[in-house]
């Protein structure tokens, strides 16, 4: 362990070798029909796990916990909380 | 703030393990998105520090410093120093700590170095009571709130941290919501280029602490700015204004019964809580 | 060669620093330490010194404002006593499991309760498990000396661990003696700029001062300790070096007076080694063969140094300006320790004197000495612990 731990407690960042994905019990899944990209849903993740990617957005669901704050906040209801199986 | 469209995509802090649905996430992530890469976040053990910061997994694009809990602020006061000696003047030093951390036991620290002038920015994010030790009661539980340790309800007045910030002469002293990111990121950008010690507390519900769905984080923000039970204001270099007026000011039981922390409450002590807010913004109406 | 002059342990202190030239100095005034931090902002003040000195509002942000600035990568410099100390004692670990290289000068002076200002080592010896290396200094040359010598240990590589340098309150701090300055040249050659190993860089971020799970915790400690040992190495290397260049030596981790051939030795550490040299001196003239063996280092502690020079003595005693309640004197008890693998130990006394700021006159020396003798020709007849002039 000592040949990988520098001798100070100190640590490169970010390191997110641990992902949170496996947090969820309900995924968001988004459809891009209603969205109207108003962003909203990306501008209040808590954890950022929704991405700007093109003209659309996607789920980092590696780290998306499932809290639904995405969800309550789209005005279009273009997004659904699922339950994972 | 411009739109959210010209946020930067960036995320400065992301892979943490806050809980889902926190608000104090979204005001850390909201916040690096305009203080931007050149920034040394320092933070006390709180939700934040326990959940970035633990071996392996560390949340940060940006350098941080963890601190013991009194010393935020003169870890602060240290490193604004140093940097300045090592020509890195131009970088932003950023503490960010819980109520607790603020109000409390920080507060030592913290008012030596707004005292001192040094150019920092110190943002509390606000979830009102020590959520990272199990919703223990801090100095800024608000009259009413069931915690671990007032589980028949704080007794007493949230603590005016706004207040005693701008006693001490500072630039700049805000408060600010999750729930409105236009008003909040402004502020933060108003910190940034305050020339001297700048405070923001940002309120930030707390699903597991506070008793409502993980869902509700930016409901229960918008209600209680909306009931006038969290003003949002700021002091400009000493001048006091309310930055967002709700237009019509719900009665406050609409923000109280949709959080399990004070579902205990009788009417009369609902309704006192209404006199109080009524109290205050009737003195906002005349300013 | 720089001046000489006439000057307390402070002040002295104060000199080091103006020559040493720290980026960042962090300090709350206390007795008896007050007049180094007056001193060094008379030298900023004047622009003789280019440091920034934040006045922080209490001695635990002393500590957290050094720290700070020793993740910017700069070199920095605090002083305290007692309540401070023990004010910001929550920082003393964090810095040295942090790594971060410093040197504070503790000011020794008793602890409350009673209320005192007067000196004694209760306060840095009570901080002995955080981490911090701690020196202890006999005269205001050696506090000068030391100081210097204590940054190179403190920021070498394979040290990287804060140092205390401990000088007794009002004794040392306020008496004035001939202190022998080195020039600004001297200084930088022996000390040069400092190159932080582990600073904040924006463009490579890291965390400082992680969470460290059960699975890596005891590593980083493993680790500190591998400082300590490179310092109880680098201690004498130092001194020696410096002695070379400089021409004075004060002793590495300790330093013996007349103990090669010495019956009888009192350990000491700290100012009074002075007089019980004095009195060691007028005892051999009445033909007790006496020695004086002043620990330098009591953190590294030498062990082994210890182990191999004081059982050659019939007997020995230890004074103690300290006391552990419910158990001895400190330092007794760590040289005791030290002893434990050899075969043959002395006997051992323990003399406590010195508390709160109360003198201990050359007679009770002389006393202690007798005592020593005594627990060697009367086995059992001197009690362990000596609580010295209690009425």
């Amino acid at each position: 362990m000592t040949e990988m731990l520098p001798p100070v407690p100190h640590f490169k960042s970010p390191n997110r070798s641990i992902t949170t994905g496996s947090w969820r019990t309900f995924r968001p899944v988004l459809d891009m029909e209603k969205c109207n990209m108003c962003l909203l849903c990306w501008l209040f993740c808590p954890d950022g796990t929704i991405k700007r990617v093109g003209d659309g957005l996607t789920v980092d669901y590696d780290f998306c916990k499932g809290c639904g704050v995405c969800a309550k906040e789209c005005r279009r209801k273009a997004i659904t909380m699922v339950e994972e199986v | 703030m411009a739109s959210i469209k010209d946020l930067t995509n960036d995320e400065l802090m992301y892979g943490s393990f806050m809980c889902a649905g926190c608000g104090g996430t979204l005001a850390i992530r909201l916040a690096l998105k305009v203080l931007g890469k050149k920034t040394v976040l320092v933070t006390p053990p709180c939700c934040l520090m326990g959940v970035t910061t633990f071996y392996p997994q560390m949340a940060f694009d940006v350098p941080c410093v963890n601190a013991v809990m009194p010393g935020t602020a003169a870890i602060i006061s240290g490193l604004t120093a140093g940097l300045r000696r090592k020509g890195q003047g131009d970088a932003l030093v950023v503490g960010v700590a819980g109520d607790g951390g603020t109000v409390d036991i920080g507060l030592q620290a913290l008012s030596g170095a707004m005292e001192r002038g040094e150019k920092f920015i110190f943002l509390c994010y606000d979830n009102e009571a020590y959520m990272n030790t199990g919703n223990q009661r801090s100095g800024a539980t608000p009259i009413g709130a069931h915690s671990s340790t007032t589980p028949d309800g704080e007794k007493r007045m949230k603590k005016d941290m706004l207040q005693i910030a701008n006693a001490h002469n500072i630039p700049y002293a805000a408060t600010a919501c999750i729930s409105y990111p236009n008003d909040y990121l402004d502020k933060v950008a108003k910190a940034m280029a305050a020339p001297g010690p700048a405070y923001l507390q940002v309120f930030s519900p707390c699903p597991v602490g506070w008793g409502h769905n993980t869902d509700e984080t930016i409901e229960i923000g918008r209600l209680a700015v909306q009931t006038g039970a969290w003003v949002l204001a700021e002091y400009d270099h000493g001048e006091f204004r309310v930055t967002h007026t709700p237009f019509k000011r719900k009665p406050v039981t609409e923000y109280l019964e949709r959080q399990g922390r004070f579902s205990h409450m009788t009417p009369e002590e609902t309704a006192a809580i209404q006199t109080e807010i009524d109290r205050l913004w009737d003195k906002y109406d005349k300013l | 060669m720089g001046d000489r002059k006439f000057l307390s342990g402070n002040h002295a202190v104060a000199f080091a620093v103006k020559l040493i030239q720290p980026e960042v100095i962090a300090a709350y005034p206390i007795t008896p330490q007050s007049s180094i931090v007056e001193r060094i902002s008379q030298f900023i003040a004047h622009r003789e010194l280019d440091s920034e000195f934040i006045r922080v509002e209490s001695e635990h942000s002393a500590l957290s404002a050094c720290f700070g600035a020793a993740c910017a990568g700069c070199r920095v410099f605090t002083a305290t006593s007692s309540q401070g100390l023990a004010y910001m004692s929550e920082m003393l670990p964090y810095v040295s499991g942090n790594r971060s290289p410093m040197v504070m000068v503790v000011v020794n002076r008793a602890m409350a309760a009673p209320w005192t200002i007067w000196g004694d080592q209760q306060d840095s010896i009570s901080q002995r498990d955080t981490g911090w290396i701690q020196l202890y200094v006999e005269n205001a040359q050696e506090a000068f000396d030391t100081c210097v010598q204590a940054y190179r240990l403190s920021e070498d590589p394979e040290v990287l661990t804060p140092v205390m340098v401990c000088l007794d309150g009002f004794v040392l701090s306020h008496t004035e003696e001939l202190v022998e300055l080195l020039s600004a040249s001297e200084v930088h050659s022996f000390l040069p700029a400092y190159q932080a190993l582990y600073a904040i860089d924006f463009d490579n971020p890291t965390t400082f001062c992680i969470g460290a799970t059960p699975e890596v915790f005891a590593e980083y400690k493993h680790y500190q300790q591998q400082g300590m040992k490179a310092a109880e190495r680098k201690i004498p290397q130092i001194a020696q070096e410096f002695a070379e260049r400089f021409g004075r030596f004060h002793g590495d981790l300790l330093q013996p007076y007349d103990c090669q051939d010495a019956d009888f030795i009192l350990v000491t550490m700290g100012s009074f080694t002075g007089t019980a040299r004095m009195v060691a001196q007028q005892l051999r003239a009445q033909g007790m063969k006496a020695g004086v063996l002043k620990i330098r280092s009591f953190r590294p502690f030498p062990l082994t140094a210890v182990a191999e020079l004081l059982p050659q003595a019939k007997a020995f005693g230890v004074l103690d300006r300290d006391f552990s309640f419910g158990m001895e004197g400190a330092l007794y008890t760590e040289i005791k320790a030290a002893l434990y693998p050899v075969a043959n130990r002395p006997p051992a006394v323990n003399f406590i004197a010195g508390l709160g700021g109360r003198d201990i006159r050359p007679e009770e020396f002389a006393t202690m000495f007798a005592q020593i003798e005594k627990s060697y020709r009367e086995p059992g007849s001197v009690p362990t612990i000596n609580f010295m002039g209690v009425r």
